[in-house]
């Protein structure tokens, strides 16, 4: 039978929203399920957290951890993959899971698969290649496994009925390679971009930065959005560039997704996949994000975006 | 200092997918490219160069043959040299990672610039697992880097925001889209890059059996989504949207 392992960096307050995506995805193949926080001595929330969640959770404090740096991670997590005598190593595909897992999949001489989106058995799994166009089956022929998941394509895990144990575990952190320095968190009064039931994003159409702001921002105020862009404003700095939807920026997944005066490059398509229901507001009634709309409005944004604003406002 | 530049061949990501091999291999008409993110990686080793006094920047690739053409770009860019590492595909992230740690232990590089991920596969694994199997330190999705010393002070994208990391060197540092505009080589340096040294070895002579930890069971072209409706105006947009999508 498997033996999960959930590697989970500590934070404050409650758990991270995706972790009981993640918890569905490894319970798709029957077994034991185990958690580990990495964090120092303010971890334990999360370790108390996820508890609910599994039966046994692991929680490895120390100060060289503090920062979730890849390098002592790492060896951390395989430490005790090994200890447990783990099958399946599991992270969320955030951008703690992408640079860590490949390390501790080299530690424990694993196969790993990225970002997958179904889980097939318990050594096979789904994921997406080629900006989203094409779909990969890949086997891991080890006997450990490594599998970062993408969250927003699994539903969350309930809670146990009884919360499982949590214990601390010797951590042998060494100095290393990486020093943290600081960090600028991104300010925002709106729902983060990945986990946002709906997103409404801006393209070359919206003329100017000035358009942008006019356009987009209140669009988004009025529907209690998250904002994107498209790669070509991020580029012109119009807009930050964490704000870029796509294969090379953010993958979104909410249930509706608004697209205004953005053409729609496949790689911008790649990140939309996943978008319940997609609506297009572009004047070329060629461009190809009609082709990946489920409403279509061929309509200059600067008209019709105020319009679309006034209606909602005054519901 | 040496900075070494490690690169993949792609095909241009315009380019439409098609599967061959029994349904287990992508297949491009072309044309084929580096890896966009790995030639932000070449266009900050060659600024480095273009700043300092005495960096060689090596790339390195593995892959078939045809690879060389890209390596030669790299050149023309600026690189001095270029290692190909000849290799057959089907290959894995831990097999390349492995390839490439062969080559880190002959050319002794202090600094790793790779992409963050190729745009072919977006495995984003093999310069995380080359800095385990180094033992050294890694900043990934790089935005900003400043040497200074024998360390790399580094902003890169984290969950979240920003963050600042230094990295001792020997390090591995990927390449965000943000990092830089990659050049385009002017034809005098694209003649000059036929001069310039390019190195190939064989991947079994690196210790590489063929073997990998994932084998591709399928590929799938995912279907379009089938053609929506045009809506004529705002408010038959705004009805659809709550009576026929119900989301809001």
């Amino acid at each position: 039978m498997a033996k999960h392992l959930i590697v989970v960096p500590a934070q404050t307050g409650k758990l991270d929203a995706q972790i009981p995506r993640l918890l569905q995805a490894a319970a798709t193949i029957k077994g034991q399920l185990h958690g580990l926080v990495l964090g120092d001595d303010g971890s334990s929330d999360t370790a108390h957290a996820l508890a609910s969640y599994v039966q046994q959770v692991y929680m490895a404090q120390h100060k060289r951890l503090q920062h979730h740096l890849a390098q002592p991670c790492a060896k951390v997590i395989a430490d005790v993959a090994k200890q447990i005598e783990a099958s399946h190593v599991w992270s969320v595909g955030s951008v703690w899971g992408s640079e860590t897992l490949p390390r501790v999949a080299v530690r424990l001489q694993a196969g790993m698969v990225s970002n997958a989106h179904q889980v097939v058995d318990e050594q096979t799994f789904c994921r997406n290649v080629w900006a989203g166009s094409v779909q990969q089956t890949l086997q891991i022929n080890t006997a450990i496994k490594v599998i970062t998941v993408r969250a927003s394509a699994f539903a969350p895990a309930k809670p146990l009925s009884k919360a499982g144990a949590v214990q601390r575990c010797p951590v042998d952190a060494q100095p290393c390679g990486m020093h943290f320095v600081q960090f600028e968190p991104v300010k925002s009064e709106r729902p983060e971009l990945t986990q946002a039931r709906v997103v409404v994003s801006g393209g070359r159409g919206v003329g100017s930065k000035e358009g942008f702001a006019q356009l987009i921002e209140p669009l988004a105020d009025a529907l209690g959005a998250a904002i994107g862009a498209s790669r070509v404003v991020c580029d012109a700095g119009w807009v930050p560039s964490d704000w870029q939807v796509g294969q090379t920026g953010k993958i979104v997944a909410p249930d509706l997704y608004i697209a205004v005066g953005i053409s729609g490059a496949i790689q911008h398509l790649a990140g939309i996949r996943n978008a319940k229901v997609v609506v297009a507001i572009n004047t070329d009634d060629q461009a190809p994000i009609f082709d990946a709309a489920d409403y279509s409005l061929v309509a200059d944004a600067k008209q019709v975006v105020p319009e679309l604003i006034a209606a909602l406002k005054s519901e | 200092m040496k900075i070494l530049v490690a690169m993949k061949r792609v095909a241009d990501y315009e380019s439409p997918a098609q599967i061959e091999a029994g349904g287990q291999a992508l297949a491009w008409d072309g044309p084929f490219v580096i890896n966009p993110f790995d030639a932000i990686a070449v266009e900050e080793a060659v600024q480095i160069k273009e700043r300092q006094q005495d960096v060689e920047v090596v790339v390195v690739a593995v892959g078939v043959a045809e690879a060389q053409q890209q390596l030669r770009s790299s050149l023309a860019m600026g690189a001095d040299r270029a290692i190909l590492v000849q290799a057959t595909p089907p290959w894995d992230a831990l097999a390349i990672s492995a390839l490439l740690h062969a080559v880190v232990k002959q050319e002794q590089p202090d600094m790793l610039l790779l992409g963050k991920q190729a745009s072919d596969t977006d495995g984003h694994q093999i310069a995380e697992m080359l800095a385990e199997r180094m033992q050294v330190g890694q900043a990934t999705q790089a935005s900003k880097i400043e040497l200074s010393g024998s360390k790399a002070r580094v902003t890169r994208e984290a969950d979240g925001g920003l963050q600042t990391i230094d990295v001792d060197f020997p390090c591995v540092i990927t390449a965000d889209l943000r990092l830089n505009e990659p050049r385009f080589a002017p034809l005098p340096a694209i003649m000059q890059a036929k001069n310039k040294p390019l190195q190939i070895l064989e991947a079994a002579a690196l210790g590489w059996s063929g073997q990998t930890a994932c084998t591709c069971q399928q590929l799938q072209l995912l279907e379009k989504k089938k053609k929506g409706q045009r809506v004529a105006d705002v408010a038959t947009l705004l009805q659809q949207l709550k009576q026929e999508a119900k989301v809001l």
